[in-house]
């Protein structure tokens, strides 16, 4: 047995983390969070170079063609440097639902362009409040065109393109829906920003009025595929998560072991020992519950479903455990727009959500635990 | 990653499955498998005379404490070899509970600081169950805080005459042997004036006195000791260095990695599977499946971090500080369980008795039994301090007592 990623793959993650400590500290995704730029254009090209865009993507489609794990191990660092490039809806949501569904003439025409960083790409899922279900889906495509309206659209302001989930049905089940490709930058379709609660990813309104559409995948499956790229994302995601719970820990850490108050530093005193330890924990069960997600992605294998959504959960909670628990221990300072710590406060609570909320996973994991006991 | 044995740990897997299959007291399967958090008893058996028959069967066959050294009665395996064998030996593995202390702790510190001749004479039936072993180290005054013990060695002769009660001494009752802390010097300070021995339980002064526990059951003791005369030639370590010979008995506990720890939350699930609450089964409410999602990441974040441990010991890295995770984790968690197990019963979840409580009372057990989890061998607080100093690099809390003679460390917080 080896619960555990290769030397290689180690070695592509501290290739990454340094990459990124020198490409992304903290000041540069400040200049997103102060509204200055709506990504890190330099970054984004940086990452395309290093042939992180593409890591999971096949050769033949431009890609480096290494696989999921390694995708894991690179989204673990993104998350720990909360980069503000569109890597999420790009990587995740975008180019995996081509490389599931995607004809090969829509992988040539849209992998390439991802993995050299020329392409920014998103899902267009949600329709308002709630979480993901095919019921809430009232986008409709008719005649080869979108009518509706989609929010929140990850980085939707930024996108070229999206991969959007619409009704081709009244039947009042899944094949109802559908999904397709639509180029954000051709005409019948408005762009709003949105602002939401992490400042360093954007967030917007997307209103189709007869957007011209390519169908992705065959008519009626599109729910299948969301379920498949909802999964994914969600192992990948937890990568993301856990990264940033990581880093929020060490700067807890840090902290505790440099402030000194009543004539020691805070680290010394056990209430603010407990808590990081407490930190700490948390952090590490959602790490195993995502190397498990991770096998279970990178081998397709049938537990992937429970194990994405114990993924899910476990590191959520962890990133928002970690993340509230270093303002704490920071004090009034951590509590200020200066230090890093609301950064992390802010991108906790924002993936939270965004590939649905929490009682949607934990409804989730049991239905999928109750299906593989029954069986 | 993945989750495949080596050709040389799948050929002794299947060695050990063999044997296992053909060897175990398959009679007693279906009662080991139910049993839950040390809660192990056979119908119309003694359980000791069961662990003790299956132990000298594994050790005549060489399967018996499988990292010793041969010669003391071991097999010379390595770290991973043994967790293979937890996993094989499976339920039957429950019978053991009673030889942990002995093997994971006394044994190990007899290895290094017993003579050559000790060795050979004590090891080899320890290993084989045919002698069990105690571990006296705790008093009623010590609490977390082990070197504040009071019980008195003094040296007369050849011998030294002992003084003083332990607690919580667990199995000390159908103990042979035991390896004992003891204060040697009162003046200097706590960690100093300490010395280690082992001792045969049936020696003249050596009294043993069962506590009955909030449970009900009594697996702990009170040994008083008066008078009791132990040769020097038992002494482990130096005079006054009995401090450093107890961090091998606990470092070596850290060692004995589990297969599992015990959470309580494949019980629930189950328990929630099959419960009709007013509105429908259990596992369809909504609050319901909540809780369970957050026990179930627990329970499998455990499960993996301990996967990821096993991976590091096959590399051939020693356990680390992280196997402190699991008992923090687990102890509470169970009993989290247990109350909710209870709450989701209504005013029927009190009754305990096996006809009337659901699932023939292992909850209420679980509740009753949970607290002793959170404290024994080194309680939350504890674990969270190993987390927060030897993981994370945070200072140690602050010993006020640290070199203050021992006789003149207050042992009074109000005058």
């Amino acid at each position: 047995m080896n619960f555990d990623f290769s030397d290689e793959q180690k070695q592509m993650r501290d290739e990454a983390r340094k990459f990124l400590s020198e490409q992304c500290p903290p000041k540069a995704v400040r200049e997103v969070l102060d509204g200055k730029a709506p990504y890190d254009k330099a970054l984004w090209k940086g990452l395309a170079e290093m042939g992180f865009l593409g890591v999971a993507i096949p050769e033949q489609f431009g890609g480096a063609g290494a696989g999921h794990l390694e995708l894991c191990v690179i989204a673990e660092e993104m998350g720990r440097a909360l980069a503000p490039v569109p890597f999420s809806s790009t990587v995740y949501l975008a180019a995996e639902p081509l490389l599931i569904a995607g004809s090969d003439a829509q992988k040539q025409k849209w992998l390439p362009k991802i993995a050299s960083g020329d392409a920014i790409g998103t899902l267009a899922l949600f329709e308002g409040k709630g979480n993901p279900s095919p019921k809430a889906i009232t986008v409709t495509a008719n005649g080869g065109v979108l009518n509706g309206v989609k929010k929140p659209v990850p980085d939707g302001a930024i996108a070229d393109f999206a991969v959007v989930a619409a009704r081709t049905g009244s039947s009042g089940r899944e094949s109802d829906i559908s999904l397709f490709i639509v180029d954000l930058k051709a005409g019948g379709v408005e762009i709003k920003s949105l602002t939401n609660i992490d400042l360093t990813r954007g967030q917007a309104e997307i209103t189709f009025k007869d957007a011209k559409a390519e169908p992705l995948g065959a008519a009626g499956e599109g729910w299948s595929v969301i379920t498949q790229v909802l999964d994914r994302a969600a192992v990948l995601m937890a990568f993301e998560q856990v990264g940033g719970a990581d880093r929020a820990l060490e700067m807890g850490r840090d902290y505790a072991l440099d402030r000194i108050a009543f004539g020691r530093p805070i680290g010394s005193f056990q209430a603010v020992k407990h808590m990081l330890a407490d930190m700490y924990v948390s952090a590490t069960l959602a790490r195993s519950n995502c190397y498990y997600g991770a096998w279970a992605l990178s081998t397709n294998a049938g537990e992937l479903p429970e194990a994405a959504a114990a993924a899910r959960i476990s590191a959520t909670q962890a990133f928002q455990h970690c993340a509230k628990n270093n303002i704490q221990v920071h004090g009034g300072m951590g509590f200020t727009w200066e230090f890093d710590c609301h950064m992390y406060y802010r991108r906790a609570n924002a993936v939270a959500l965004g590939l649905g909320s929490l009682s949607y996973w934990e409804d989730a994991l049991i239905d999928r635990m109750r299906k593989k006991n029954a069986a | 990653m993945n989750f495949d044995d080596t050709p040389q740990e799948a050929a002794f897997r299947a060695e050990a499955k063999a044997w296992i299959a053909a060897n175990a007291p398959k009679q007693y399967e279906d009662e080991l498998r139910k049993a839950s958090l040390g809660r192990v008893a056979l119908k119309g058996a003694n359980i000791l005379e069961v662990a003790k028959a299956w132990q000298k069967k594994k050790a005549d066959a060489g399967w018996a404490c499988l990292h010793w050294p041969k010669e003391y009665g071991g097999r010379g395996s390595s770290p991973i070899e043994r967790v293979i064998w937890q996993q094989e030996e499976g339920p039957f593995g429950r019978l053991s509970s009673m030889f942990i202390i002995g093997h994971g702790m006394c044994g190990p510190t007899m290895m290094a600081f017993a003579g050559e001749e000790q060795k050979r004479r004590y090891l080899p039936p320890l290993a084989s169950g045919e002698k069990i072993w105690c571990q006296l180290f705790s008093e009623p005054a010590g609490g977390s805080d082990v070197a504040g013990l009071r019980t008195r060695a003094e040296k007369r002769g050849d011998e030294w005459v002992i003084n003083g009660q332990k607690i919580w001494t667990s199995g000390a009752h159908y103990s042979d042997y035991g390896i004992l802390l003891t204060r040697t010097d009162p003046t200097v300070a706590k960690h100093k004036g300490l010395t280690m021995f082992f001792l045969d339980m049936k020696s003249p002064g050596v009294e043993v006195r069962p506590i009955k526990q909030a449970s009900g059951a009594s697996d702990f003791n009170e040994v008083y000791f008066t008078d009791v005369r132990i040769p020097d030639t038992q002494r482990l370590g130096n005079v006054n260095d009995g401090w450093n010979v107890s961090l091998t008995t606990l470092m070596n506990e850290r060692m004995s990695i589990g297969a599992g720890v015990a959470t309580g939350f494949p019980e629930l699930f189950d328990f929630c599977n099959s419960l009709m609450l007013e509105d429908g089964p259990a596992i369809e409410n909504r609050a319901v499946r909540s809780k369970l999602a957050n026990w179930a990441v627990k329970a499998s974040g455990l499960k993996y971090t301990s996967m990821r441990a096993i991976s590091a010991l096959s590399r051939g890295e020693r356990p680390g500080p992280d196997n402190s995770i699991g008992k923090l984790v687990a102890g509470s968690m169970i009993q989290d369980v247990a109350t909710y197990a209870l709450d989701l019963q209504g005013a029927a979840g009190t009754l305990s008795g096996p006809e009337d409580a659901e699932v023939a009372g292992k909850f209420q057990a679980m509740l009753l039994r949970a607290p002793g989890t959170r404290v024994e061998g080194g309680t939350d607080e504890i674990m969270r301090n190993i987390i927060a100093e030897r993981v994370l690099g945070l200072p140690g809390d602050i010993r006020v007592d640290k070199d203050v003679p021992f006789n003149k460390i207050p042992t009074k917080g109000r005058a």
